[in-house]
C-alpha cells in the first residue's frame, strides 16, 4: 500500500466525521411551521419574563397561533446578540432602541418593518426617530422606563426631607442625609449603573445636543466641559456610601428599600423591583436637578425597550403579524398590568389602572423637550463597554485625576471611533 | 545471508497492509492530525493574522498592520495592568500556594492526628470549578451582605473587599489558591506514598535530619510529581478567568489578559482584530513558560 493510499484514506475518515456537521451546519432549510412564531427573549428577570409571557398568551388567544419563546438571561443575550443575528436567530427578538438598534441595522442584519409601521397609531414622532434609521423602520417599541432620583416617601417626611429642583439644594440634601447615617445610594459593580449619572450631570450641564454628539464621537472627551461633568460630580462623591465598585445595582436597591440609603440615580425597575410588593407605594422619584438655568430640566433619560426582526427570520410574515399586534396599546396594557415597573410608549395605552409612580413617570417623559437612552445605548457599544465602563470605575476609585482620566478616554475614542467599521 | 533473511520477509509484512488496515490507520493517524491542524493550528493562525486588522465580525476585514499592538500598548488602559495581574497571579500560586500544598502534604504525610479528616477538608474545594468558587467568594466578602462585614459589624465604613482596586486582586488570589492547595497537596501525598521507605531509612542511617532527608532525598524523587504540578500551577494560572468574571466580570483591579480578550472580542460590538493581538500577547506568554518548560524537560530527560 503505497503512502498515497494512506493519505487518501486519512481524508476520506476525516471527511465522515467533519461533512455532516458542515451539513448540518448549513442546513437552515426550508420547512419550519407557518404557524409558530419564535422570540428571543432576554427578560430573564422573573417579574418581566411573567408579564411577557402572559402578552404572548393573549395574542395567541386572538390569532390562533403559536408563540414559542426562548429566553436567555439577559447580559447573556446582550453579550452574544451579535452572534446571535448571524447564527439562528428567532422571528423576532427583544432589544434597544436608538443606537444600539442603529448600529445593527447598519451591518444589514435587521430586517426592515416601514410596512408595519404604516399601519400603527399612537405613536410619537420622537418614538418614530429612535425606531428609525436611514429613513426606514426597524424597531416595534413596547414600553420605556425614565432614569431619576428615587427615594422612599415615608423616609423623606420621616427626616423632614424636601425634593430638591437644583444641584445646590441637591448637594445640601445629600450632605445632611451623609450626617444623618443614611448616605446617598450608589453602585458600580456591573459597570453601567454610573452611567446615568453622568449622563444627566452632562445634560444638564452642557445640554442635551452637546451630549449627543459627545456620544457620537464629534466632540473632544478633553474639553473643558467634560472635565466640568467630572468635576461636578465629585462634588457629590463624598456623600456616597463607600464601596460603590463592590456592590451591584440590587445590592443598592435593597440598601435603598431597607432605608439604609436616602436616595438613588436609577431607572425606574431598580427600585420597583427590589422594593417589597407592599412597599412599592412607597417609591417616589424627582427629576434629576437643574444645574445650568438654560438647560433647565429639559432633558429625560428613558430608555425604550421593544421588538425587532432579524435578516435571518424564517417566519417573515408570521413575525410581522405579531409585531402588528405588539404596536398596539392593548398589547402593552396585557403587559403592564404584570409589570408596573415600566410606563407603556403608546398613547392609546390604558393609563387608568397606572401607579402613582407610573402616572407620574408617564408625565416626567411627556413634559420632556428631549428624551436620551442612555450612554450605552447612545453611543458606539464597543466604546461603552470597552472604554467607559473602566474609565468611570476608574473616576470612581480615583475622583482626582480627572485630566489623566479625560486625556485617556479621548486617546481610545479616537482609535475606536475612527477604526473602520462594515 | 541468515541475517538478511529475517529482515526482508520482516519488511515484506510491514508493506502488506490489507486494505482496511490503512483504512483503521489511516483514520487513526489522520484524523488527530486533521483536528490538531482544524481546532488548534487553524485558530492559532488566524488569530494571529486577524491581529493585524480591523473586524467587527459582521463586515469587511480591514489591514492595518501593527495598529492594534501599538495601540494595546499606548492607549489600552487595561492592558498593563492585566499583564501585571497575569504575572502576579503565577508568582502567587507558584511560590505560595504551591508550596503550602507541599507542605500540607508533607505534613498529612507524616501523620499528623486526624490526618484523614484534614486531607478531605483541604480536598474538598478542588471539586468545584473557580466559577463557583467566585461566587462563594462574593458570599463571604461582599461589601453589604458579605460574611466577612457582616461578623466586622462595620456597616458605617465597610471594608470593600471585592470592590477596592487594592484589595481585591488578592482576595480573589486567595480565594483560588483555596482551591489550588488542596489539588497540590492530593498529587504530593500520592507522590510521597510512592516513595521507596528504605530511602528514608537509608539516609537516616547516614546521619541525616528530617530536613535534610526531605531536602536532598524525598523531593528529588519526586521529581515526576513536581513535574505534574508545575504543569498543573502554570496552566491554573493561566486560565484564571472564570473567577474574575464570575466576581465582577474582571474590571476594576482584577484585569487579566483572558478577560481583556473576552471583552473585545465576545460582545454587541466586536474590535475582533483588538482582541486577537490581545490573544497573540497571551500565546506568547505561555509559549514562552511552555518551551522553557520543555526545554528544561528534555535536557533533564536525556541528563537521566
Amino acid at each position: 500500500m503505497s503512502r498515497r493510499n494512506l493519505l487518501r484514506g486519512a481524508a476520506i475518515g476525516a471527511g465522515a466525521v467533519t461533512l455532516p456537521a458542515l451539513l448540518s451546519a448549513c442546513g437552515d432549510g426550508p420547512g419550519g411551521n407557518k404557524n409558530e412564531v419564535s422570540v428571543g427573549s432576554n427578560a430573564s428577570d422573573p417579574v418581566p419574563k411573567k408579564a411577557f409571557a402572559a402578552a404572548f398568551a393573549a395574542y395567541e388567544k386572538k390569532s390562533g397561533k403559536k408563540v414559542k419563546v426562548n429566553t436567555k438571561d439577559h447580559n447573556d443575550f446582550q453579550e452574544n446578540i451579535n452572534r446571535y443575528l448571524q447564527g439562528t436567530p428567532d422571528d423576532v427578538f427583544m432589544w434597544f432602541a436608538g443606537y444600539r438598534m442603529q448600529y445593527f441595522a447598519e451591518k444589514g442584519l435587521l430586517h426592515e418593518i416601514s410596512d408595519v409601521w404604516s399601519g400603527f397609531t399612537g405613536f410619537s414622532d420622537a418614538l418614530k426617530d429612535q425606531s428609525t434609521h436611514a429613513g426606514k423602520q426597524y424597531f416595534v417599541p413596547y414600553y420605556y422606563y425614565p432614569w431619576a432620583v428615587f427615594h422612599r416617601k415615608s423616609l423623606f417626611q420621616k427626616q423632614g426631607y424636601q425634593q430638591p429642583k437644583t444641584w445646590d439644594e441637591f448637594i445640601a440634601l445629600a450632605r445632611k442625609m451623609s450626617k444623618d447615617g443614611i448616605p446617598v445610594a450608589f453602585c458600580d459593580k456591573d459597570g453601567w449603573p454610573a452611567m446615568g449619572t453622568f449622563d444627566y450631570i452632562n445634560m444638564r450641564l452642557n445640554g442635551y445636543d452637546f451630549h449627543k454628539s459627545l456620544m457620537a464621537g464629534k466632540e473632544s472627551w478633553t474639553d473643558s466641559k467634560v472635565k466640568g461633568v467630572f468635576d461636578t460630580w465629585r462634588e457629590l462623591m463624598p456623600y456616597y456610601q463607600k464601596g460603590a465598585l463592590g456592590r451591584t445595582w440590587e445590592e443598592a436597591g435593597q440598601g435603598l428599600a431597607q432605608r439604609k440609603t436616602g436616595m438613588a440615580v436609577f431607572g425606574m425597575p431598580h427600585p420597583g423591583t427590589q422594593f417589597k410588593e407592599n412597599e412599592r407605594d412607597d417609591i417616589d422619584f424627582f427629576a434629576f436637578p437643574e444645574i445650568d438655568a438654560q438647560y433647565g430640566q429639559d432633558a429625560v433619560e428613558a430608555p425604550i425597550d421593544g421588538f425587532l426582526v432579524a435578516k435571518k427570520s424564517k417566519n417573515l410574515t408570521g413575525a410581522k403579524e405579531l409585531l402588528k399586534w405588539l404596536g398596539t396599546p392593548k398589547a402593552e396594557d396585557t403587559y403592564l398590568a404584570l409589570d408596573p415597573n415600566n410606563v407603556a410608549v403608546n398613547d392609546g395605552a390604558d393609563t387608568s389602572k397606572y401607579s402613582a409612580l407610573q402616572k407620574k413617570s408617564a408625565q416626567l417623559v411627556s413634559g420632556a423637550k428631549q428624551i436620551s437612552q442612555f450612554m450605552d445605548r447612545d453611543t458606539r457599544p464597543d466604546f461603552a463597554s470597552t472604554v467607559m465602563i473602566k474609565a468611570i470605575q476608574d473616576f470612581i476609585g480615583n475622583p482626582k485625576d480627572v485630566d489623566g482620566l479625560c486625556n485617556s478616554i479621548e486617546r481610545q475614542k479616537k482609535t475606536i471611533f475612527s477604526s473602520p467599521v462594515g | 545471508m541468515a541475517l538478511n533473511i529475517p529482515r526482508r520477509a520482516g519488511r515484506r509484512r510491514l508493506r502488506r497492509f490489507t486494505r482496511r488496515d490503512v483504512v483503521v490507520l489511516g483514520v487513526l493517524l489522520g484524523l488527530p492530525v486533521l483536528l490538531d491542524i482544524v481546532i488548534i493550528w487553524g485558530p492559532t493562525l488566524a488569530s494571529i493574522g486577524l491581529s493585524f486588522t480591523a473586524w467587527d465580525g459582521v463586515g469587511d476585514v480591514h489591514w492595518v498592520g501593527g495598529d492594534n499592538y501599538k495601540n494595546l500598548v499606548e492607549n489600552y488602559p487595561a492592558f498593563w495592568p492585566a499583564v501585571r495581574h497575569n504575572i502576579l497571579w503565577m508568582l502567587f500560586l507558584g511560590l505560595v500556594a504551591t508550596p503550602f500544598g507541599l507542605f500540607l502534604a508533607v505534613l498529612i504525610d507524616r501523620g499528623v492526628r486526624f490526618s484523614r479528616f484534614y486531607q478531605s477538608v483541604i480536598y474538598m474545594p478542588v471539586v468545584l470549578s473557580l466559577a463557583i468558587v467566585g461566587f462563594i467568594a462574593q458570599l463571604i466578602l461582599g461589601t453589604d451582605q458579605g460574611v466577612v462585614n457582616t461578623i466586622l459589624n462595620n456597616d458605617e465604613n465597610p471594608i470593600d473587599w471585592l470592590g477596592d482596586s487594592h484589595l481585591n486582586l488578592w482576595m480573589i488570589m486567595l480565594a483560588a489558591g483555596w482551591r489550588h492547595v488542596g489539588y497540590v497537596m492530593i498529587l504530593y501525598l500520592a507522590g510521597l506514598k510512592s516513595v521507596d521507605p528504605q530511602l528514608k531509612e537509608a539516609a537516616a542511617i547516614d546521619g541525616a535530619n528530617e530536613r535534610q532527608t526531605f531536602f536532598r532525598v524525598v523531593f528529588p524523587t519526586l521529581r515526576p510529581v513536581n513535574v505534574i504540578v508545575g504543569v498543573i500551577t502554570v496552566i491554573e494560572a493561566l486560565r484564571a478567568f472564570d473567577i474574575v468574571y464570575a466576581v465582577n466580570k474582571g474590571r476594576n483591579g482584577l484585569e487579566l489578559l483572558s478577560v481583556l480578550i473576552t471583552d473585545n472580542i465576545i460582545g454587541e460590538a466586536s474590535r475582533i482584530g483588538f482582541g486577537s493581538a490581545i490573544a497573540v500577547v497571551l500565546l506568547t506568554v505561555s509559549l514562552g513558560f511552555i518551551v522553557t518548560f520543555l526545554v528544561q524537560e528534555l535536557r533533564g530527560a536525556r541528563d537521566r
